[in-house]
């Protein structure tokens, strides 16, 4: 790591400019007994290479439909999905049947699940080698790469354990270790920890961070919890209906003023003392230091500014601080102060108590 | 009748039975494990849905299992005589219950893969697995157990068909109980005919219970089944409440 204060750089050094995943116009209609469901709604979607990338929104939002129309288990309506340079809408195969070249692009996109989906015939590693023998390796050679996998999972003493012997993150890890099988450049996640407990969360999320860092996995994840997004992502998408409605790179969506994805990864709050206030929301990126020039402003202006929050917190890998500040008098009467902020190199906000306040995304989703 | 009397009377029916049982069996699971994993791929958002196929399958299915068994062998005689070149003795006795005993065990197949949770085969799917690959690797094996059960109770049934095979001096347990016990009034005979049966029945049941349960003790669940999850979400203690929805 390698901190350049202030600076938008990615937040390390994994990721590079080329896009892993794109989908664009991505749409899928589901049609049942008459019924549509319009689960995408033109998604367009830019994964860069190397980088955790989180998609995040409400129960059918349609997080689900994206991931399963990216490896095309389930057929995009309309729109295509280009996967490390392959267009794999092109490939042949019509509904549940996958033609061979579309199977074969499948084998190297990994995957893993809510529930896991292990196997239970099966012994821990023989679940790892599964793809391996999809794939048509020798036993020999299947059982080294499975046991190395087990070992990169820290799970090399399970091997001879049935899955019902696991606990569900012990589960997850097999889950991930079979993902990486076939030697994908691609990790999709659906919900991997949304099973889990909150601590067994964290070391998933952990393992998954550490093996996009080693192995320069690219990861798909997606989640309807906020925490997710802020402790591992690089980049974040919120989707609503089918839609993606903001995306970018953690720093640059706490960079976007009124953005709803950077005010869930990064509340503060505070309300107004009393009418005829001015709310402001004060961001700073790694070691720019806000305190003196608050002192700074309120010397120069000679106003009573009170402060209503403050918060500093990792995001992505970036230390983000955010203050909110009470200034006396209207909007109006504040144009100057706060243009002065603005010249410091500081993002500003301006909160408009008249707006009810729309947190679409709940941390926690509880 | 004297003991020695019935001992080569009733050796040779036990013969006889397994005989005809085993053979029956083998090729009723031979026949309906395949349509039965058949009716499951068929169906609406099976992997290879065909409406029609899956219709007349059923239908089939449904027909040969609602006929009677008596009907069936009598329906059955000139294929009987065609496979087997004549239609009395065991090996005629054969086709009938095994023509009766594969959609029977077909429906037992069909309940049992539909059993199977379908995560494990998207899993297999975007591993880049084919169907054939899901079936092999995914269908039988997560159902195994199941599978075994179903087996158990082809078994039992089919040594139930087997006595009606006496008809067409096919011999067997059933027959001796019939001819001897019912007809000749050997009510001994009868009794240590039918004590015999409720033994191998029993032993059959016994057999397969413990090869299924121990298949699943070994392997258990990955996870439970929706079903199972359903109830289990109801709990208010259960972790996952909440963060799931
Ligand atoms: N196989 C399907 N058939 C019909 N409707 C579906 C199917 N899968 C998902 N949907 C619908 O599509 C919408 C998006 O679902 P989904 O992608 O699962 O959302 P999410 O994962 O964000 O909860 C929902 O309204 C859901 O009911
Ligand atoms: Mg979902």
């Amino acid at each position: 790591m390698h901190p350049c204060p202030g600076t938008p750089t990615p937040a390390h050094s994994t990721v590079t400019e080329t896009h892993v995943i794109t989908t664009s116009g991505l749409t899928k209609v589901y049609r049942s007994r008459g019924r549509e469901v319009t689960a995408l709604d033109g998604v367009d979607l830019h994964v860069r290479e190397g980088e955790v990338y989180g998609v995040i929104g409400q129960s059918g939002a349609g997080k689900s439909s994206l991931i399963r129309c990216i490896n095309l288990l389930e057929r995009p309506t309309s729109g295509t999905v280009t996967v490390a340079g392959q267009d794999l809408t092109a490939l042949a195969g019509r509904g549940p049947r996958a033609g061979r070249e579309l199977r074969q692009a499948r084998s190297r996109i990994g995957m893993v699940f809510q529930h896991f989906n292990l196997l239970s015939s099966r012994t821990v590693r023989d679940n790892v080698e599964l793809p391996l023998e999809i794939l048509g390796k020798s036993g020999k050679e299947r059982s080294r790469r499975a046991l190395e996998l087990l070992d990169l999972v820290g799970l090399a003493d399970k091997a001879g354990a049935y899955p019902a012997q696991l606990s569900g993150g012990q589960k997850q890890r097999v889950g991930i270790a079979r993902a990486l099988a076939g030697d994908p450049k691609v990790l999709l996640s659906d919900e991997a920890t949304s099973a889990l407990d909150p601590e067994t969360t964290r070391s998933i999320l952990q393992l998954l961070r550490d093996l996009n860092r080693q192995l320069g996995l690219t990861v798909l994840l997606i989640t309807h919890e906020m925490d997710v997004v802020k402790s591992i992502c690089d980049s974040a998408a919120l989707m609503e209906q089918g839609r993606v409605v903001e995306s970018g790179t953690v720093s640059e969506l706490l960079a976007t003023p009124g953005s709803q994805l950077a005010a869930a990864l990064f509340p503060v709050d505070g309300a107004a003392s009393g009418e005829d206030r001015t709310v402001v929301d004060v961001t700073f990126h790694g070691e720019a230091a806000t305190q003196p020039v608050i002192s700074q402003l309120a010397r120069t202006y000679n106003i009573d500014i009170s402060i209503l929050g403050a918060a500093i917190d990792t995001v992505g890998g970036l230390q983000v601080g955010r203050m909110r500040i009470e200034l006396p008098g209207r909007y109006e009467d504040n144009v100057v102060p706060i243009g002065f902020l603005r010249e410091q190199g500081l993002q500003i906000d301006v909160v408009d108590h008249t707006a009810p306040e729309t947190l679409l995304v709940k941390e926690g989703a509880q | 009748m004297t003991w020695s009397e019935m001992q080569p009377l009733l050796s040779q029916a036990c013969w006889d039975t397994l005989y005809m049982v085993g053979w029956s069996t083998l090729i009723a699971v031979v026949g309906g494990l395949p349509l039965g994993v058949l009716l499951v791929l068929t169906d609406r958002g099976g992997l290879l849905q065909n409406v029609v196929a899956n219709k007349v399958l059923g239908q089939v299915v449904n027909i040969a299992r609602s006929m009677p068994f008596i009907i069936l062998m009598v329906a059955l005689m000139s294929f009987t005589r065609w496979v087997t070149g004549t239609t009395i003795g065991r090996e005629a006795a054969i086709v009938p219950l095994a023509v009766g005993a594969i959609p029977f065990f077909a429906r037992l197949v069909e309940t049992a893969v539909r059993e199977v949770d379908g995560g494990l085969v998207e899993a297999v799917q975007a591993m880049g697995g084919n169907t054939w690959t899901v079936v092999r690797k995914v269908l039988v094996p997560e159902s195994l157990p199941s599978l075994i059960s179903s087996t158990t109770t082809t078994v039992v049934a089919l040594i139930g068909y087997s006595a009606m095979a006496g008809t067409v001096g096919a011999g067997g347990l059933g027959d001796i109980a019939i001819r001897y016990g019912y007809q000749r009034f050997e009510t001994q005979l009868m009794w240590i005919t039918v004590a015999i049966l409720a033994v191998v029945i029993s032993l059959i049941q016994f057999a397969g219970d413990l090869a299924a349960r121990s298949l699943h003790r070994r392997g258990g669940r990955s996870g439970p089944a929706p079903r199972l999850r359903l109830l289990k979400s109801k709990e208010p203690a259960a972790a996952e409440v909440g963060k799931v929805a």
